[in-house]
Formats: C-alpha cells, structure tokens, sequence
C-alpha cells in the first residue's frame, strides 16, 4: 500500500522547470528519503503535496485519494526554513499549531505536555520562545510537527542545527514514530542519515528524478567485488602468488601492516582468496567494500550533469 | 472558518496584550485631553516676565505712545551715531531696541540678539498704532470715547427648521465632529493598516508563514490578520474615545471654575450684549439635537470600509516584501490618495457640494475620509451616500481578491526584489 503516488509531476516556473515528470511512491510505514543536491526541486514537490502550491500537470494520490485540503490535516510538515513566532510564549505557540491542525484544545494540550515531559522541556511552556536555546527552539518546531500525529511526516533537514546529542534524540524519535505506523518522507542531503534510516529513496537533480529504489539494493548494485583487507605477512611473496582473477587497485604499507584493496574476479570466492593468503601470514580484517549513500550521491549527480 | 477564527484570536490577542498596546491607549487620551485643555489652561496662566526694550526716536515725535506697563518697561537712549547705539543695546542687558527714524514704516526697526520676541513685536505695533490712531482722531476732531461706547458686539443662535419643528443647531459643531471623524479614520487606516503590513512582513522573515499554510490557505491567514487587526483597532478607538471624554472632563472640573468667574466679572453693560449663559446653553442644545446615531454609523462604515480596502492592499505589499525598506515603492501610490484625501477635507469643509468634494467622496479610495465628513455637514445627497457605500464595499471585495492572489505568491518568495511587473505575473499565477 503506497501512502503517496506521485505521478509525472511537471511544475514549470518563469524562467525554469522545477520538476519534470517526477513519479514518486512512498510506501505505507517506511521512511523515505527524497535526495538532491540544493535547488533540485525537492522543496517544490513538498510544497505540493502540503498543497501550497498545485503541480502543472501529473497526478497525486495521498491516502489512496485524490488529492484534497483535507489531507493537510494528516500531514505534519518540518520546513527547511524553521520559524516561530519569537514574542510568541512556547505553550501557546504549540497549541495555536494543533488547534490550527484541527486538534480539540484538550487532546492537544495533553499531547503537548506529553511531548515536552518527554524531552525535558515543561518548565519552559510559559517561557516566550526567543528566551530559549536553539536546540530547544528546534525541539519545539518538533513536537508542532508531530503533536497532531499525522499518518505522514515530511522532515526537510531536519537534523541541521541540532548538536549531536539533540540529532540522536530526535533520529530516535522518528523511528519510534515509523514503529507506531507513521510513513515519513525525509528530505536531505546528510547522506549518513540516510543510510541510518531511510528504507527507500529518490534521488532528484536538475528537476529529473535520476535514481530510486531500496537503500540495501541500490548499495548492492554498487557493488564491484572489492574487499579491504589489513594484512600481516609476507606480501611480496602473497603478491606474487596472486593470479589473473585478483586484481590489488590499493596497497598501503604501514607499521609492518599491508593495507590492501583487492578486486575478486572470474567468479572466485571470498574463500578462495583468504585461503591463499592464510599461507603468507595474519588476516587482520576483511571487509566488503560497500560504495556509502554519499559516493553514491555525488558519482549519480555528476554523471547526469 | 473555524481556522479564520483561531487566526483572528491570535492576531487579536498577542496585539493587545503588548506593552506599546496598553502604553497606547493610556498616552493616547492623555495627550489629546491636554490638546483640548492646554489652550485653557495657558490662557489663564499668563507669562508674567519683565521685558525691557530700550527705544531711539530719532524724530522726537513718538515719547508719549510708549507708557510703562507691569510686563513691558521701556528705556530711551539719544545717542546719534548707529554703531554706538548698537553696542550700547549689547551691553544694556535689554530684550530688545526700537529705532524709530522716520514716519514709513520702513522706518521702525527692531533689533534683537536672538530670535525676535513675537510677544514684544506685537505688543510695540500695538502700541505705535494706538498712538498714531489717537493723534488722527485728533486732527479729524473726532471724540474717541464715543466711537468706543458705539461699538456692539452681536451672537447670532442658529436653528434648524426640521420637519418636526424647528431646533437649536450649531454651525461649528457640524465642521468639528465632521473633521475629527475624517482625521480618526485617516489615523487609524494608517496606523493598523500599516500594522497588518508589519505582521505579514514579520511572519515572512520568521519563516513561520510556511508551517502556517501547511495547515491553512493563504487567504484564511490574510482575512484573519486583517480582522483580528481591525478588532484591536476598534478596542482601541473605543477605549480611546471614553478615556478622552473621562479625562477631559476632570480637567474641565478643575480649571473649570475660574472660566466662568472671569465672565461674570465683565463690566455690565458688555454683559447685556454677550450673554454668556444663554450662548452656553445654545451649544449644549446644538450638541444634543445634533444627529448622533446617524454619524456614529455612517463612522463605523467608512471606518470599517476605509481600512478593510487598505489593509488589504497593505498586506499585499507586504507579502511582497522582505523588509519594511522594501515597502517603500509600493507604499508611495497607496497612501497618495489618503493623504490627498485629509489635505483636501480642510477645504471642503468650507465648500462641501463642490464637484471635488462630491467625487472624493465617491471614489473609495478616498470616500472613507470625505464622505463622512459632507454626512456631519450636512451637505450630501442619499443616492450619493449610497452609491458611495457601495462602490467602496464592491471595490474592497475586488482588492482582496486581487491582494490575496498577490499575497498567495509573495509570502513564499524570498530574496527577490519584486517590482510591478513582477505583482502583475503574480496575478495571473494558477
């Protein structure tokens, strides 16, 4: 079940196209991430589907429904750009928020004062919010994204200005959200978190979507049968017993150490590789050299420019 | 809707608990009370320092017309040579020194070191005219006592003649409440529709306005600022006008009692003439016969009308804006007709039926000001008190539309310098 089905999306702007025919579909109860580097559209296709905006052309399905102002309600949405009413006191900030979602006063000061027990912050509902610290501040745009328990969460950077602590909190909290039913779509370009959380993504350059599909496949497909290996030994000797179907792209000497990176070919095993260098001396590690999110990343963006 | 009442709440609320709020509406009748008695109060507290003017009459004519009096002392000096009177006058310690060389009038010149005293240059024309007045009624043989006990002094009472009979109206009553109305709605349109523009601008560089219309539509956020805006201003007009009339009149109870004294002191002929306690009574009648209710509504009318237009467009140019810097374009072509509007009503006070008078009081962009204005006069047609009203309510309803699909657009667009052409692309936006 998708909880979006975004299709051939065109939105076409003055003097340039924002998103060509961008098809997206976010499945129900997993965490999305929507990539790309910086004026590639992503914050125009969030704004379409909070319907500030309405796409030229292409078709939305939100909740397995035509697109409707209703759904907003069912959306929490954490913009890029954060802001509050400064001369605003927090407590009242966070109910006019819910309320504004459609939130009864009651439930949603129970869920407020749920929120910030949990992360500590009670004592500062009357404070008004320019007295608090920016990691409290941005605690606060939190709990106003998420007090109405929206089906979709739409976080957009939301870890930028959080210190690695408060990061580890909040990422804990959009998990815990993703374990209670919650489908999130999760905007940025902090590649680490990505690989974290993310289940699936998309990746948009230039107003095209140039990459999709699970993080563990994409990675996978990356793949080029190459290992690191730390290695103590012999290794003129293990290099000269190496055949064609080993190929070393890497070799570091170090501390008596040999650190290499050895391409398997010819359908050779793992096995068959670490048997032979069993003969020569020690294996310290060996591990599967995996491409990161963020090489990735920037191999796709350049590719397509 | 339910969204348009929380925004209204909020705008209303967080306006009208603000320190400048409070400070507003307690500074504000205080200083319009001292306007309305500080004449009074100075008029009877009269300066009572002694000047001294040192005088050169080089034609020996002029020693009898200027005579000691308990503020105004006067010193003659008979030195010839220019220069030497001057520094003599630097060093005298005198206010001020009359020359006097000849009978034109170029020929009176006062010198001062400083700023010419207004008090002492009125005070020595009197006193020369005076003089010289006398000195002809000599020559034309010319009793001066009885041209004085010739004078009268005549006030006329004004009526009304109304279908139910006839009534005690005042001539200056109309032109009063009709200018202070024109005046307070040309304040407050100014006032809170620039705040309306300030709020728009202020959740645009928050950056808040963009969780806002994740949860509502622009023009619900637009139509609750401006009501919310309107309320306060209607609290404040209100809180104003009964704090003025309370503190006006305990200042009147306390200077009060030595007006009426001084009147009755008069000397009893002049008593006979002028009648204070009649003409007294005439403006308490003129100002309870005069049709309040009627001008209390075509008030909140154009007040309403006036600033819901305004504000709209102030919210506009302030979705088009990042700063208040930026504003200044758009701000010049708006508030033109408004101040247009109050510089005209002072001469159409004196000329209420005149074709200017009668065309700003139709165009809705300055009808909210003048037709008022013509209504306390007196001086209005009803199909144009009517087709005024409608065309500024059908006019505001087509600048909304229009400020909203500007708003729509320009309070997600940042860092960009908008110009007119810009605005009217933003019209045309899906």
């Amino acid at each position: 079940m998708y909880i979006l089905k975004a299709e051939n999306i065109v939105k076409q702007f003055e003097n340039h196209t924002a998103l060509s025919e961008v098809s997206i579909k976010v499945e129900k109860g997993t965490i999305f991430g929507l990539l790309g580097p910086n004026g590639a559209g992503k914050t125009t296709f969030i704004r379409i589907i909070n319907q500030i905006t309405a796409p030229d052309s292409g078709s939305i399905r939100l909740f397995e429904e035509k697109l409707k102002p209703e759904h907003i309600r069912n959306i929490g949405y954490l913009p890029e750009e954060r802001g509050l009413y400064k001369k605003m006191k927090t407590g009242e900030q966070i109910l006019y928020f819910a309320r504004l979602k459609g939130m009864k006063k009651n439930e949603a000061e129970k869920n407020m004062n749920m929120w910030l027990e949990k992360f500590g912050i009670l004592s500062w509902r009357n404070k008004k919010l320019e007295e608090l610290s920016k990691g409290m501040q941005q605690k606060i745009q939190f709990i106003i994204t998420v007090i109405h328990k929206p089906e979709l969460l739409i976080f957009d950077e939301p870890f930028s200005g959080f210190d690695p602590v408060n990061t580890d909190i909040i990422k804990k909290e959009i998990l815990a959200l993703k374990e209670n039913g919650a489908s999130v779509i999760f905007s940025t370009h902090n590649m680490s978190s990505v690989e974290e959380i993310c289940d699936n993504i998309a990746l948009i350059n230039n107003s095209k979507k140039i990459l999709d599909g699970k993080v563990s496949e994409i990675k996978d497909s990356r793949k080029n049968n190459i290992y690191e290996i730390i290695f103590e030994g012999n290794f003129n000797q293990f290099s000269a017993s190496l055949t064609a179907s080993y190929e070393i792209i890497e070799h570091i000497r170090k501390d008596g150490k040999s650190k290499l990176k050895i391409r398997i070919l010819n359908n050779m095993s793992t096995n068959d590789l670490l048997s032979l260098m069993l003969k020569f001396g020690n294996i310290v590690s060996f591990r599967e050299s995996v491409p990161s999110m963020h090489d990735i990343f920037i191999q796709t963006v350049k590719q397509n420019n | 809707m339910n969204n348009i009442i929380l925004i209204i709440q909020r705008e209303y609320l967080t306006r009208v608990k603000k320190k400048s709020f409070i400070i507003m509406t307690v500074a504000g009748p205080i200083l319009t009370a001292a306007l309305f008695t500080a004449p009074v109060w100075f008029a009877l507290t009269e300066n009572n320092e002694v000047k001294t003017v040192m005088i050169y009459d080089g034609t020996g004519h002029y020693k009898d017309a200027f005579e000691d009096s308990e503020t105004l002392k006067f010193k003659f000096t008979d030195i010839q040579n220019a220069e030497e009177r001057k520094k003599t006058f630097k060093s005298s310690g005198c206010d001020a020194m009359l020359t006097i060389s000849g009978e034109n009038n170029d020929k009176f010149v006062l010198y001062s070191e400083k700023v010419p005293d207004i008090n002492i240059k009125e005070k020595l024309t009197n006193k020369i005219e005076r003089f010289l007045e006398a000195e002809n009624y000599k020559k034309l043989g010319i009793d001066k006592n009885k041209i004085d006990s010739a004078k009268v002094s005549v006030s006329l009472s004004t009526k009304i003649l109304t279908s139910k009979g006839e009534k005690v109206g005042s001539a200056e009553l109309p032109i009063a409440v009709g200018f202070i109305s024109a005046f307070i709605i040309y304040m407050f349109i100014f006032m809170y529709g620039v705040q309306v523009m300030k709020g728009v601008i202020e959740e645009k560089t928050n950056r808040v306005v963009e969780i806002l219309i994740s949860s509502v539509k622009p023009y619900q956020l637009m139509a609750g600022k401006i009501a919310g805006i309107a309320a306060v201003a209607l609290t404040q007009f209100v809180l104003w006008a009964i704090l003025t009339a309370f503190i006006t009149g305990i200042a009147y109870l306390y200077i009060g009692p030595e007006i009426i004294p001084q009147g009755q002191n008069l000397p009893a002929g002049e008593i006979t003439t002028l009648n204070p306690a009649s003409s007294l009574s005439n403006i308490t009648t003129a100002i309870l016969n005069f049709d309040w209710l009627n001008m209390f509504l075509i008030f909140l009318i154009y007040f309403t009308g006036g600033y819901l237009l305004y504000s709209s467009l102030f919210a506009a140019i302030g979705s088009a804006a990042d700063n208040e810097t930026d504003t200044q374009q758009f701000m010049l072509p708006v508030t033109i007709p408004l101040i247009l509007a109050i510089v005209a009503a002072q001469g159409i006070i004196k000329n209420p039926e005149s074709a200017s008078a009668f065309w700003m009081s139709i165009i809705p962009f300055t009808s909210p000001i003048i037709m008022p204005l013509r209504f306390a006069l007196g001086k209005y047609e009803t199909w144009e008190l009517v087709l005024s009203v409608v065309l500024l309510f059908s006019t505001f309803f087509a600048i909304v539309w229009l400020a909203a699909k500007i708003y729509r657009v320009g309070i997600l667009m940042y860092g960009k310098k908008v110009s007119y052409g810009e605005l009217l692309k933003w019209l045309r936006y899906k």
